[in-house]
């Protein structure tokens, strides 16, 4: 592709000097020249703009890093201040991710490997179309449906199972509990975790398939033997992108949560903490001053952990595009 | 075989029981072709039987059904077909009811927000702005342009820059820089939105001072998010571009960049069209980055350079999160506007299929 580079015409040229080279040096153009420096330089812009937003979110926060801890809400500074914060938001994420990764792993088996041909396409759209219903719909869906619902369950979860740290009660009468966040989150992150792993398991080698069914494997054993190894980095990198959507989802939690502080691991009460992302969403708009630092830097926390999680799963992704022997 | 093989029990010793020689089955026995559909509708009406007759809650009904169609089907297969064929069939009814179950939730959103939002679906809601309105009527006109206006501008931004490096990414990338890229751009599409919007925030901050609330720093949050989704869809399309197009063009003497531009994206526009279409779909029903940099307003605000705009989905999380007494007005109008945003959202994706359908390049078969 490279070859602005032209051959001497025998016919039409003198015969070229002794010792010149075979070639004529490339031809640069004008245009040529500008426009892929456009291209390199949108690039590189890109490489900026994330530095960017990393560099300005610690800007923004550093007063708040150093601010005395009297004035931070509550009064203990900023770490007691974003730990409980971060300590919501782990575990909606992780309740999320454990409700969201094995219905992924079904669905997209379902779709590849059981539904009818010509359902699967129409299906994966129908899948697909849950990723585009904006997340404040989400919100207020879990809050208006989702929630009454769970409120019978969450009862007989602490008369029953309340032993449990997890259902300890009281049980809320509103439904608005750490259980429910994390159903509506598991929801919202079940498109895009899907979408990867169906991919990986659509590349899965025929000819394995079709090696183990014709040792007389059943469908079951096929996909044990041949499917899920191979798409094994592919889960778990799916639902990694997963976990990073769940941690950094807003308005969701925002509606459907009535944070009051605190860290407990109990899901089914109205006592739980909040998540960062909707703390920053419900504070931000009447805060002020160093109440803004102070939230900025919440959500530099947010970022990294973010980023962390998405380098990670981009990375176990990538991995397999090396070594998965499809290529 | 034609001659029957000869038989023992024809001159049995006397005293001697006859032998019977068993000829060993080959294949194992199997379920009656229409066994299972014939098991589950069996099952499923029981469940309605339950659901209707006995005022079941349905998801109890749908339970029983499901679990009571599972053991059935696996117990009878267990008996006749083996413990493989059975574990086979457990499976299947485990991943489809898993399939369906991911189905409720699209259900029932889509129902609640038919249901509960074509209350407010009316002229009037598209024809005003809430500018004094406190109780019912009101709209969101000012929502519906300011979400146009913001998501439109974000679009300016992020299609010439997403474009650029896609063709960066698949024309001219090579080495180190290239892969920085590739891999910095999978790891924004994983940026959370209300950290996009802060950054926006921060940004307009060191220029316009504190509180600062503008349409455009909406846009810039939203660029953030789309960015990405537009070099990772358009650098799958110009992927596909044939290679042969190139050199073919190459091969007239054609600079590069006119390849590029006139061989190169032509053929691929359909699909980037569609990327480009699918990433405003993504970020037009954002929330977050909005409340943050664009904050809300009751009037029109038509300028983007200019304070506070409303946009629909802040406008639906404000209307749901600051009722009035009664509350019910507010409630109707912040469903409305949900409603007209998912209507959006699938007509670009609608818009989206379209366009690839209908542009995209013709090959002959």
């Amino acid at each position: 592709m490279s070859s602005s580079t032209e051959l001497r015409h025998p016919e039409n040229q003198p015969p070229p000097p002794p010792g010149a080279p075979l070639f004529d040096k490339p031809v640069s153009r004008l245009g040529d020249k500008l426009f892929s420096s456009a291209a390199t330089g949108a690039g590189v812009l890109i490489l900026v703009i994330l530095a960017g937003v990393a560099a300005f979110l610690v800007v923004e926060a550093w007063p708040a890093l150093w601010a005395d801890p009297e004035e931070v809400p509550g009064g203990d500074g900023i770490v007691l201040y974003i730990w409980p914060l971060l300590f919501g938001t782990l575990l909606a994420a992780f309740f999320a991710l454990l409700i969201a990764a094995p219905l992924a792993v079904a669905i997209a088996l379902f779709i590849t490997h059981y539904a009818p041909r010509r359902l699967a396409t129409a299906l994966g759209y129908v899948i697909d179309l849950l990723a585009a219903v904006p997340s404040i719909i989400f919100g207020l869906w879990g809050l208006s449906e989702l929630a009454p619902l769970t409120v019978e369950p969450t009862r007989w979860l602490e008369d029953n199972l309340g032993f449990i740290p997890l259902f300890e009660g009281p049980a809320s009468t509103t439904g608005r509990t750490m259980l429910v966040a994390s159903i509506v989150l598991a929801v919202m992150i079940l498109p895009i975790t899907t979408a990867v792993i169906r991919e990986a398991f659509l590349q899965t080698p025929r000819l394995h398939e079709e090696a183990s069914l014709a040792l007389g494997a059943t469908r079951w054993e096929m996909i044990r033997m041949s499917v899920l190894p191979f798409g094994r980095s592919s889960i778990i990198g799916g639902s990694m992108l997963g976990l990073g959507r769940a941690l950094g989802e807003t308005m969701a939690v925002a509606i459907v949560l009535s944070p009051s502080g605190g860290i407990t691991f109990n899901m089914i009460s109205n006592g739980n903490p909040s998540t960062i992302a909707a703390n920053i969403a419900l504070d931000f708009p009447e805060s002020s001053g160093l109440d803004i630092n102070i939230l900025i830097a919440s959500g530099l926390v947010l970022f990294a952990v973010t980023l962390l999680v998405n380098m990670a799963a981009r990375a176990v992704i990538n991995r397999r595009r090396d070594f998965s022997g499809a290529n | 075989m034609s001659t029957s093989p000869p038989s023992l029990d024809k001159a049995p010793e006397p005293g001697e029981p006859p032998v019977v020689l068993e000829r060993p089955a080959l294949t194992h026995g199997s379920l009656p072709r229409r066994a299972a559909p014939l098991a589950l509708l069996l099952w499923t009406a029981l469940g309605l039987a339950l659901y209707l007759g006995a005022d079941l809650n349905p998801v109890v009904a749908g339970l029983i059904a499901a679990v009571g169609y599972t053991v059935v089907i696996c117990g009878w297969s267990r008996s006749v077909e083996g413990p493989r064929k059975a574990h086979d069939r457990l499976v299947t009814a485990i991943v489809t009811g898993a399939f369906l179950v991911a189905l409720l939730p699209l259900v029932s959103v889509l129902g609640a927000v038919l249901s509960r939002g074509l209350e407010r679906f009316d002229a009037d809601f598209f024809n005003n702005s809430m500018r004094g309105v406190v109780g019912e009527g009101g709209g969101a006109h000012h929502a519906l342009m300011g979400t146009l206006i913001v998501t439109g501008l974000a679009a300016l931004i992020s299609v010439p820059i997403g474009l650029l490096t896609a063709i960066y990414l698949v024309e001219y990338g090579r080495g180190a820089l290239a892969r920085y890229i590739t891999f910095f751009v999978d790891v924004m599409t994983g940026i959370p939105s209300i950290v996009a919007g802060l950054f926006a925030y921060a940004l307009f901050e060191l220029f316009f001072g504190a509180g600062v609330r503008m349409g455009i720093m909406g846009s810039v949050a939203l660029s953030v998010l789309m960015i990405p989704v537009v070099v990772r869809s358009t650098e799958e399309m110009l992927k596909l571009v044939p290679n042969e197009l190139r050199e073919a063009s190459m091969a007239l003497a054609v600079p590069k960049w006119r390849t590029v531009l006139k061989v190169v994206l032509p053929t691929a526009l359909a699909g980037i069209a569609t990327g480009v279409t699918l990433a405003i779909a993504r970020v037009i029903g954002e929330t977050a980055p909005l409340l943050v940099t664009v904050g809300i307003t009751s009037s029109d605000n038509f300028n983007p350079f200019d304070d506070r705009m409303a946009t629909l989905s802040v406008f639906s999380y404000n209307q749901y999160a600051t009722p009035g007494i009664p509350p019910e007005p507010f409630l109707d109008r912040a469903w409305a506007a949900a409603f007209t945003l998912i209507l959006v959202v699938m007509a670009l994706n609608l818009l989206a299929r379209l366009i690839s359908r209908l542009f995209a390049p013709k090959t002959r078969a």
